[in-house]
């Protein structure tokens, strides 16, 4: 009886070493991915922050007006303006058939609000 | 175990017949037992001590070996822990309002040079005066074939240059990593973002310092490696913040002006929209100061903000306002308009003669010096004082950047009695735009004090109440008139209803008296006038207007047409709908019958 117990004793100590063991290898494999993958994140984000600066650098507003002004033929951008402010039941009803008539705003100078203020 | 009797029969047969004690046999016998027991018993201790100094043994032998093993060991750092922190380690970006850049980052490289390495020294100055025509190829032919080990070329460099130096493949040209200030906006709100350095500086690295505006001021918390993933939100609006500039620009140039000065104002939440001085420089190239001229001609002058100047009739409003909440007068009450005003030896004048009485709405439309001066003389000097440091007209605006503190308000060394007058039509006290701005967004919001931000808050925070509600709307009502059928007509904007005041104050000479022909121009407006959300103040330096056929210097022909064009141009882009104006129904008194 007594050396059975020895003997299961030996067998489990054997056991958790193997465990530890591979636990110990499996964690070093682990701290090495996860170096991998902070690396890889760390040169994603310079990246994106490149192409942030590089995207505002190209939306800034100087180059914008350029180009409007470079395709004002194509384009006719033109600053906003306060006649081209709306409301939704200035909008016309869709014509019936005509799908390729493009929505319009009717009077668009009547834009009181008197009735709402004191 | 085989047990020995203590009374064994035979010896004990044996020693009766003798005539023997047969005890003495059974007290030898015991004494043997016991003998025998005592031997075993330490025995069996002597092996426990052995087995316990072994285990100590060894014990103090893994921990000896272990501190052996750490002491020869090379030093690491953790490994899980320490990562993430490398990443996020960078100055904080800047950003406007809706979050696009306004300042970021950017990594690029310096360039160095350690001489004893060069193979040879005369191509590498010829081939680096091809990338960089601005160095000197005498002192770097001079410093490469010289002593020195080691000196910087370049402090940053484009990746472009980058490779281009790369591909003279001279050993001895070498790079280190930098992170760099990049304002992609280029000029876009210069004077708010002041600009960026370096500075200790290694091989490796560098630290990037803010050295001016919002970067200095923050400076702690744009580093603070806890907030460099969180950007700081400023209250500006990149496109209003553009518009504003262009169109500033444009007028500045039109009006023959030397500067100007614009400020955009939240008139509940003190947020500034944009804020412009002109000239400008770019950030990522900030200009020297120069130390000789006049500093207000220096491009890096914040004429906003630090520039104080006698702002002139915009200040009018101030005293009627006042006269108003101190119930002295009403809009209505007649102001006797007759000049010049003698005090002091000193000669009050009005522009023309406005007849010998105006009400006090009109003395603010028809900006009368002599009717506004009475008025002050009926508050006094103590009272005036009071009102105007509750308005923040005599310390500088707290505003978050560096160049603020500068912005100190020139206060008559004795505020006399003649001095209560002058300063009532803004003459004898200098302040900022920006103080401006801050007194007329308490006329605007129903007559609080805001504080001047420019961080994004969300929330309004109501300073102290300055002047009642009802006295806001009637000064406001005056203001309007003005815009209506005042000094400002050029000042109406279809849709958006500005109110305003202009002024047109005379350049101080730095040898005493004023200029005859160097004026300040100023409009300090709010719009919609019914329901004020914004502020607007453009100041023009020295404008002149030359399209009719004398030269024309008024405020109303210089500033108010450049603050129209502003409004025009800014009021949409601020999602500010076109209304008409309600109907006018103060004029209407109801009364019992």
């Amino acid at each position: 009886m007594r050396s059975l117990f020895y003997l299961f004793s030996a067998l489990v100590v054997i056991v958790l070493a193997f465990w530890a063991y591979r636990e110990n290898y499996e964690t070093q494999a682990a701290q090495d991915h996860a170096e991998d993958l902070q690396d890889e994140i760390a040169l994603a984000r310079q990246r994106l922050r490149a192409l942030n600066a590089e995207w505002a650098y190209l939306n800034r507003p100087d180059r914008l007006l350029e180009l409007t002004e470079l395709n004002y033929d194509k384009l006719g951008l033109q600053p906003l303006q306060h006649y081209q402010f709306g409301r939704v039941n200035q909008v016309a009803f869709p014509p019936e058939k005509a799908a390729d008539v493009p929505l319009v705003i009717e009077n668009s100078v009547e834009v009181s609000t008197m009735e709402t203020r004191p | 175990m085989i047990r020995t009797p203590l009374r064994p029969l035979a010896r004990i047969l044996r020693a009766r017949t003798e005539g023997e004690n047969p005890d003495v046999i059974e007290r030898e016998n015991i004494q043997m037992r016991h003998e025998e027991m005592r031997d075993r018993a330490r025995r069996r201790a002597e092996g426990r001590l052995l087995v316990l100094g072994v285990m100590f043994f060894f014990a103090f032998g893994l921990i000896g070996s272990r501190m052996a093993v750490l002491a020869k060991s090379e030093p690491a750092e953790p490994r899980a822990s320490a990562a993430g922190v490398a990443i996020l380690a960078q100055r904080a970006d800047i950003v406007d309002r809706k979050g696009r850049i306004l300042a970021t980052n950017f990594d690029t490289y310096s360039l160095y040079a350690q001489p004893q390495q060069m193979v040879d020294p005369e191509r590498a100055v010829a081939e680096l005066i091809k990338i960089f025509p601005d160095l000197n190829a005498k002192r770097l032919l001079e410093d490469f074939t010289g002593k020195r080990k080691f000196l910087w070329i370049k402090k940053k460099i484009s990746p472009e240059q980058n490779q281009a130096v790369y591909d003279i493949g001279e050993p001895g040209l070498l790079f280190g990593p930098r992170e760099m200030r990049l304002y992609p906006n280029g000029k876009l709100a210069a004077h708010v973002l002041g600009g960026a350095g370096f500075g200790r500086e290694g091989v490796q690295s560098a630290e990037v310092v803010g050295v001016a505006g919002i970067e200095k001021y923050f400076d702690a918390r744009l580093r603070d490696p806890a907030q460099g993933h969180k950007p700081l939100t400023l209250s500006l609006d990149l496109s209003v913040q553009a518009a504003t500039e262009r169109v500033l620009y444009g007028g500045m140039k039109l009006m023959n002006a030397k500067g100007a000065a614009a400020v955009l104002m939240d008139v509940k939440t003190g947020e500034i929209l944009s804020i412009a001085s002109l000239p400008d420089f770019d950030p990522n190239e900030r200009p020297h100061s120069a130390a000789k001229g006049d500093p207000a001609d220096n491009p890096l002058f914040n004429r906003a903000v630090q520039g104080v100047y006698e702002l002139g009739s915009t200040f009018k409003i101030f005293a009627v306002a006042q006269a108003m909440e101190l119930e002295l007068i009403t809009a209505e009450t007649m102001i006797d308009t007759r000049g010049p005003l003698k005090q002091d030896g000193f000669k009050i004048k009005d522009f023309r003669n406005y007849g010998p009485q105006l009400s006090a709405s009109d003395v603010i439309v028809k900006s009368s010096n002599v009717g506004t001066a009475r008025i002050a003389k009926m508050i006094g000097a103590q009272r005036q004082q009071g009102f105007l440091k509750s308005l923040g007209f005599f310390d500088p605006t707290p505003l978050e950047i560096v160049e603020a503190k500068g912005g100190r308000p020139l206060l008559p060394d004795r505020w006399t009695e003649l001095s209560t007058m002058t300063v009532s039509y803004g003459h004898g006290l200098a302040t900022s735009p920006l103080h401006l701005a801050v007194g007329y967004a308490a006329i605007a919001n129903g007559g609080y004090r805001v504080t001047p931000t420019l961080l994004q808050g969300g929330t309004p925070q109501p300073g102290p109440r300055v002047m009642s509600e009802a006295v806001a709307a009637t000064a406001r009502t005056m203001l309007r008139k003005v815009v209506t059928k005042g000094t400002a007509r050029l000042g109406e904007v279809q849709g958006y209803a500005v109110a305003g005041k202009t002024g047109t104050a005379d350049k101080p000479k730095p040898t005493g008296g004023y200029y005859e022909d160097k004026v300040i121009a100023t409009f300090a407006s709010f719009f919609p006038a019914y329901d004020p959300k914004y502020v607007l103040i453009v100041s023009l330096d020295e404008p002149v207007e030359t399209s009719g056929s004398e030269p024309r210097r008024t405020a109303g022909w210089t500033a108010v047409p450049v603050a129209a064009e502003i409004i025009r141009r800014v009021a949409p882009l601020l999602g500010l709908r076109p209304e008409i104006e309600p109907a006018q129904l103060a004029d209407i008194t109801l009364t019992a019958n």
